[in-house]
């Protein structure tokens, strides 16, 4: 098959916005779900979130970061190229009903995935408040968007160059302040994050939801790549996630399990990048 | 059958069994008896007319051979390959009862082989179209001779493939050097020649549910396949390094991981691999490690070499390709370095005991007997279940308890209507044959229920 490239840009250093032409998907796809790309037919199959769609266009939108020979081929796709796998929405999405108060906290990647979860669970009636961070103003995008959809939007810098100087450590006292208690904390973002927050979250009894992202092949419930320990169980991100409670996982697993190719990832970027530019 | 050697073999990907010449294919086909009552036939899953395609070969007359198997098999390529012939049709071949039975597998394979040389594949005899539309899906084995048969009967046949290529676990599961690539591109393509439409990158149950498709399509046969891998549940399971066979062979056949970096999904090479299993699969995984340049492979077992469910063929090239068989062993426990990877192996020392409710004897753990061995990469290869995705998103319909769809043994029907299944889907990890058995089934009980339907 092919599918067409609508948008490829990067709205923030390393960061790209990926919009692709799938109706299939973009009927169906719903917050906190992911699709399967091939960049071309070498490629290997990665997974990305999504982060928006146009159900009347048939389009889907991911945010994706380049990290290695895969994205690096995603990176240098331009409008009305194709690639020849674009399959979703996989995953079961994210739980949506009216909660009261949702903290939506987004970093990296995960504030594109995070988005639509934001304008669901407002759609639902719920309380939204929503937390950008990112080590430079720089690396913010998309605060407009979630200006529309959320009751406040906090912003948080390493530098402080935006919004409140520090890191997802000050979100307790940060909101605490603001007078504001959430019944649900959803986290989408780097495996860091996620773990760092659940952490935070913890002793707080704040019932905290991860989206995972382990490697993946098939992504349909059939290779057991993405397997990982939530509560002691194996579970499988692909058919039983990607959102789990974050109190419950395996961090320390988790995280050396998406290590485990990290030498072939960056490998290819040594030897092959400067002749595929020609 | 002529091999490629094994010190040749390990070297490459390349089809270990070399397939018989002209002259080897009539002298064998020739020690058929032409029994008036075959027993041949009713060995066959999917009850090809043995006697009538080996009758074609000794007269010189391959294409109508190949015609003959067509009938009732439209991926004889495959099955002249992967079939456990002796298991099923050899078994009851009467000439088997004093000395070997005749090879029927590889005169299958021969004529189909035959045929894609010659370059023009023929169509069979197709019915006038019916107007009645059905879906299939998945591309395996089940769901290819689903299609084939429906639409030779007149009806308008579309598969949904959740992968970017189509054939299943020919595709992903089985090896090259067992079963090239090439071989089910070409099967694949030809009942798309027939006028299947096939869409890849469509997950039914994600993409679209049955339920949407039922209000487009008249019935739907589910042939989604294997699932989830079955771990051992012992401790150190999701260390890095320790593969299901369902990973480590997608890597290396559907995703050509073995050519990484010419490709780009990246397979380990480790030096010292267990695998641990003893079916067809645990046999494929081991002697990819050994392609793959391991210095050592272990294939971990924990009955003796008599009970090994694999095919004795494959246990032979198994062997023959280096791979060490431990019997009798039972690991306990993965051990790990300090950043996550898999550096030993426990195992237990295990004696047979009496026979337990499967036939085979028991295995007992020697007590005490715990012994550690160090491996850097671990391919567990104990079986699957189900694909879970069509149970978890089709209301209504009957799931076992080892999460397979139910369905009747004559028709291949589920619990709702409209809805038939085979295959991995409905049995678990089975084999191709009884897929394509079940496919049969399906197929015809489709084809009654859409003409009666007027």
């Amino acid at each position: 098959m092919a599918y067409k490239i609508i948008e490829r840009r990067m709205i923030v250093p390393n960061l790209h916005e990926f919009i692709v032409e799938a109706p299939a998907v973009a009927e169906s796809v719903k917050p906190g779900n992911f699709v399967i790309v091939r960049p071309d037919e070498h490629g290997e199959r990665i997974p990305l979130s999504v982060a928006d769609w146009d159900r009347t266009a048939g389009t889907v939108t991911s945010i994706f970061m380049q990290v290695g020979g895969s994205t690096a081929k995603l990176a240098r796709l331009k409008p009305g190229n194709t690639i020849p796998t674009y399959v979703g929405p996989l995953g079961k999405e994210t739980v949506i009903q009216n909660f009261g108060a949702v903290l939506c906290l987004g970093g990296c990647y995960g504030i594109g995935s995070i988005y639509p979860i934001a304008r669901a669970l407002k759609e639902a009636g719920n309380k939204v408040y929503s937390v950008l961070e990112a080590r430079s103003s720089f690396l913010l995008y998309w605060e407009d968007k979630f200006h529309k959809v959320s009751d406040k939007v906090f912003i948080i810098t390493r530098d402080g160059t935006r919004g409140k100087k520090g890191h997802i450590g000050q979100i307790p006292e940060m909101l605490q302040q603001a007078g504001i208690v959430p019944n649900l904390t959803i986290v989408n973002g780097c495996t860091f994050q996620m773990m760092r927050m659940s952490q935070i979250t913890k002793p707080l009894g704040w019932k905290t939801i991860v989206n995972m992202n382990p490697i993946m092949i098939d992504g349909t419930g059939m290779c057991g790549v993405c397997r990982l320990s939530v509560g002691g169980k194996m579970k499988f991100a692909c058919v039983d996630g990607p959102d789990f409670d974050g109190h419950e996982i395996d961090w320390e697993e988790f995280l050396a399990r998406r290590k485990s190719y990290n030498p072939e990832e960056v490998d290819p970027l040594r030897h092959s990048s400067c002749r595929s530019h020609f | 059958m002529p091999k490629q050697t094994p010190w040749e073999r390990i070297k490459n990907f390349e089809e270990v069994a070399l397939g018989y010449p002209i002259e080897t294919a009539v002298e064998e086909a020739s020690r058929c008896l032409q029994c008036k009552k075959p027993f041949c036939n009713q060995g066959c899953p999917v009850g090809i007319d043995i006697p009538g395609f080996i009758k074609c070969i000794v007269e010189g007359d391959i294409a109508s051979g190949v015609k003959k198997i067509k009938e009732t098999n439209a991926l004889p390529a495959i099955c002249g390959r992967v079939c456990p012939q002796e298991e099923q049709c050899e078994k009851m071949c009467v000439v088997g009862k004093k000395g070997d039975p005749l090879s029927i597998g590889r005169l299958e394979r021969f004529v189909a082989d035959w045929e894609a040389a010659q370059g023009k594949i023929e169509v069979p005899d197709m019915a006038p179209k019916t107007g009645k539309k059905v879906a299939i899906v998945g591309a395996g084995p089940a769901g290819v001779t689903v299609a084939n048969d429906l639409i030779i009967l007149g009806h308008d046949v579309t598969i949904f493939e959740a992968l970017h290529e189509c054939g299943g676990v020919l595709m992903y599961g089985i090896p090259e050097f067992r079963l090239p690539k090439r071989i089910v591109n070409r099967e694949v393509e030809y009942v798309r020649s027939l006028g299947v439409k096939i869409y890849t990158d469509f997950v039914v149950g994600k993409t679209r549910t049955v339920d949407q498709l039922l209000k487009e399509f008249d019935a739907i046969f589910v042939g989604s396949g294997a699932g989830l891998p079955w771990f051992m549940e012992i401790p150190g399971e999701n260390l890095n390094g320790v593969f299901s066979a369902n990973e480590y062979l997608t890597r290396v056949n559907l995703m050509k991981g073995f050519r990484f970096p010419e490709y780009d999904t990246p397979v380990k090479r480790p030096s010292r691999v267990a695998v641990v299993g003893g079916g067809n699969v645990a046999m494929d995984s081991a002697r990819t490690a050994i392609r793959l340049g391991a210095d050592e492979v272990h294939l971990v077992y924990r009955r003796s070499r008599t009970e090994l469910p694999a095919r004795i063929e494959e246990v032979e090239n198994a062997e023959e390709e280096g791979v060490i068989f431990d019997l009798l062993t039972l690991p306990v426990r993965l051990i790990g370095d300090e950043r996550g990877w898999i550096k030993e192996m426990e195992c237990l020392r295990m004696e047979l005991g009496e026979p337990d409710s499967s036939g085979r004897r028991k295995p007992i753990p020697v007590e005490g007997s715990n012994f550690i061995v160090p491996f850097d990469a671990a391919v567990i290869a104990i079986g699957n279940s189900p694909n879970p995705l069509i149970p978890m998103t089709t209301p209504g319909l009957e799931i076992s308890k080892k999460g397979g769809i139910v369905t009747s043994a004559e028709t291949g029907q589920t619990s709702r209507p409209n809805i038939w299944a085979g295959g991995d889907i409905v049995r678990g990890a089975a084999t191709v044959i009884s897929a394509m058995g079940d496919g049969r089934i399906a197929a015809a009980s489709i084809h009654k229920h859409l003409m009666n339907k007027e």
